[in-house]
């Protein structure tokens, strides 16, 4: 891979934004690249919205993406992906958890839906939090299942291997096994 | 050994391979990791300090003591890191100034974290290089995360060399940054961590006429320095071999964003990248500066290597044109974007803007936790204040009082300064006072403000949150808890024995298990300590929602 891959993160305070972060740090460096993430704590944390930059390739200088240089969004929850897409460009790709968190004054999750689907962009509305609160009784883990569901649909260049490779370096030994079972559930749906 | 770590992780990483004995710091945001983290290592196998092996760590009360904590250890032999936000130098800064005066004995590297953009950080977009010119202690700041390690080290290597502190400065977006890291783990926590105070007053006493031989000492030790920076590696240049008549000085994550931004245009543009802020390498930049006519310099927020470039050049007569706060703005954090505008501007190269379009979306605001006990009192607080009533915030979980659906702080401005203000509403007006603090802040800056009151006569209604913890930073040990940092059991300083201590008359703690029962009793006693003629104060005792989960897993 020539180009320097970039990917944005989005989400609420609280989904797990930054194991995430950390499994897709660590795969990218597993895959062979040169990796730089940026994040924030504190303040932003308490049920805000959130936003991570990670970038992967063979050189980077600035763990920030630039506005319109996304090559792939992620979005735990639909709102913040709406958001989060005036800083799209033409390629970029979207891979967005169908779950809606409602706050004071927001739109509703209808209106968000369809302005998403409105977008030019290539647009992957998958029901995460659904499928991991069915089949695995914790919706935490629907950030692994969509590192899954994004390697399986090639919507990001990174393969299964250096996935699990990731999640058995980085995740605790008492949560492993949980977030296996998602990453394998995001291959098969 | 090679790994992906977070840049507070690699000054974790840094300091212990420097040997770091004694470590104290307050936390806050983007610090508190460092803190975190080494309390994390030396609560692993608690010991007392003296043994071998062992690294000493304390949260302490407020950054000066946090400070003078490590100012003792150093006088006593012992390598010290503190660890801060950058409001955590102004509270320490008038023990930081006589520091640069007699010196460290033992290194001692200081951590402050800046916060351009705000985005953990409420009272000022601060930018604390300011201190070095206060305090003339140097100040070294890194770019990434490799450079984090790298740069506690070298800050330890010019502290040992010079006696001097040495300010480690990092913004949000290094100190939270992610990448692969080479380090050395061999020498981890295998120090000893004795140390020994060997009396030297002459040393360690400021008094005059003693202080002002100690700033003629300090000023030569800084000639030295400067040389020292002239040489190091800190400081370098890239795309050197262009004959380019435009180069560009940058610093921290303005470095990073300089480089982003040459690829993005295409450019081969020589870079100066200063990782000694203080003393800045004047040699270097004039050595840089020679045969070109524009010089841009990227700095995150102020412009004092600006100033400072434009002074070096005109005393060395040179004419080269230096851009900086005009072309990028004073406020906010930097970006590869913004660069390139500037270098646009300078070069005359087309640079295309990307225009965010704005959807309108309303702003998902951060708000308390579920379960958190302030919902059981700042409504209350709200509906059963007579009209007219002005409240007073603090800083810490409490301050979401400031935002939707509370809305209700009149003034909200450092830690404990809340009362501090609410005492001086009170004496200049007939109007009611509320003033809301948390326990961290009580025991960090609240007492004094207290005391304040109590002794010239004023009568604000004080309530503290007592959540019984440090919550907002994630979950810091205070006072309170009888605890350390370490996991040792500690004394438990009870809020209520000192407030009545500072002279305080009308005090009621509410503890009820009962959450319904417990705003009852708030409500009631809010109306008769709003009538009171003298200080009172309410401590509403009911542990942070998410401490209160992790204990039952």
């Amino acid at each position: 891979m020539e180009k320097t891959f970039n990917i944005i993160l989005t989400g609420v305070g609280g989904q797990g934004i930054i194991t995430l972060l950390q499994v897709l740090d660590e795969a990218a460096l597993v895959e062979g690249y040169k990796v730089k993430s940026s994040e924030l704590h504190g303040l932003s944390q308490r049920g805000g919205s959130v936003e991570a930059h990670v970038r992967f390739g063979s050189e980077i200088f600035s763990p920030m993406v630039s506005v319109g240089q996304a090559d792939l969004i992620l979005a735990l929850e639909s709102l913040e992906a709406l958001r989060e897409s005036v800083k799209a460009g033409k390629q970029t790709k979207f891979l967005v958890n169908d779950y809606f968190l409602p706050f004071l004054n927001a739109p509703s999750k209808e209106e968000v839906i369809s302005k998403l689907k409105a977008l030019k962009n290539e647009l992957h509305l998958v029901p995460a939090s659904q499928t991991c609160k069915d089949k695995l009784q914790k919706e935490v883990v629907c950030t692994i299942y969509l590192l899954g569901y994004a390697s399986n649909k090639g919507l990001l260049p990174i393969s299964k291997a250096s996935l699990l490779q990731a999640i058995k370096n980085v995740v605790p030994e008492k949560y492993r096994e949980l977030n296996i079972n998602a990453l394998n559930l995001g291959y098969v749906d | 050994m090679k790994k992906i770590l977070l840049g507070n992780e690699a000054v974790v990483r840094g300091a212990l391979a420097s040997g770091v004995a004694f470590v104290s710091g307050y936390p806050g945001c983007p610090s508190a990791e460092i803190g975190d983290e080494f309390a994390r290592l030396a609560s692993r196998a608690p010991r007392s300090l003296g043994e071998v092996g062992q690294i000493y760590v304390e949260w302490s009360v407020n950054e000066k003591t946090a400070l003078e904590a490590a100012i003792g250890a150093s006088f006593s032999g012992l390598k010290s890191l503190v660890n801060m936000k950058s409001f955590g130098i102004n509270v320490c800064s008038d023990s930081l100034l006589p520091l640069a005066y007699t010196g460290t004995k033992a290194p001692m590297v200081i951590f402050i974290g800046d916060d351009p953009s705000c985005w953990s950080s409420a009272q000022s977009e601060q930018d604390s290089r300011g201190y070095a010119y206060l305090a003339k202690i140097p100040f070294i700041e890194p770019t990434n995360v490799q450079e984090c390690y790298d740069f506690t080290k070298l800050g330890f290597e010019i502290s040992e060399k010079f006696n001097v502190p040495v300010v480690l400065r990092v913004t949000t977006r290094v100190a939270h940054q992610r990448a692969e890291v080479d380090f050395d783990e061999e020498r981890i926590m295998k120090q000893e961590v004795r140390g020994e105070f060997v009396p030297n007053k002459h040393q360690f006493s400021t008094m005059p006429p003693r202080t002002l031989e100690m700033k003629a000492d300090l000023l030569k030790k800084l000639k030295k320095i400067e040389s020292f920076a002239e040489k190091s590696k800190a400081n370098l240049i890239v795309n050197k071999s262009t004959s380019s008549k435009i180069g560009v000085v940058a610093s921290g994550a303005g470095y990073v964003n300089t480089l982003e931004a040459l690829e993005i245009m295409g450019l081969n543009i020589p870079v100066l990248k200063l990782g000694f802020f203080y003393p800045l390498p004047k040699k270097k930049i004039i050595d840089f500066a020679k045969g070109k006519s524009k010089i841009l310099v990227v700095e995150e927020t102020d412009p004092y290597i600006e100033k400072a470039v434009k002074e070096i050049l005109k005393d060395a007569q040179l004419k080269a044109i230096v851009y900086g706060k005009d072309v990028i703005s004073e406020i906010g954090e930097t970006n590869a974007e913004k660069v390139c505008v500037a270098i646009s501007k300078i070069t005359g190269k087309k640079f295309n803007v990307t225009k965010i379009k704005q959807l309108g979306l309303p702003r998902r605001i951060a708000r308390l936790c579920e379960g958190c006990p302030y919902w059981n009192v700042l409504p209350v607080l709200k509906r059963i204040a007579p009209a007219g009533t002005i409240f007073g915030g603090d800083i810490g979980c409490n301050m979401m009082g400031a935002l939707p659906p509370h809305d209700m702080y009149d003034y909200l401005f450092a830690m404990g300064a809340g009362l501090g203000i609410s005492h001086g509403v009170k004496k200049s007006t007939s109007q009611k006072v509320i003033s809301i603090m948390g326990d961290g802040t009580f025991f960090h800056s609240g007492i004094a403000p207290l005391i304040n009151a109590v002794y010239n006569k004023s009568n604000p209604v004080v309530v503290i949150l007592d959540n019984r913890i440090t919550a907002m930073t994630g979950h810091q040990t205070n006072p309170g808890m009888g605890k350390t940092s370490m996991g040792q059991d500690t004394t438990e300083l009870k809020i209520e024995d000192i407030v009545k201590a500072c002279g305080v008359k009308n005090v009621k703690t509410i503890d009820n298990p009962n959450a319904p029962e417990s705003m009852k009793e708030l409500e009631s006693t809010v109306k008769d300590f709003l009538d009171k003629e003298e200080v009172s104060v309410i401590i509403y005792k009911r542990i942070c929602a998410l401490l209160a989960r992790r204990q039952q897993k």
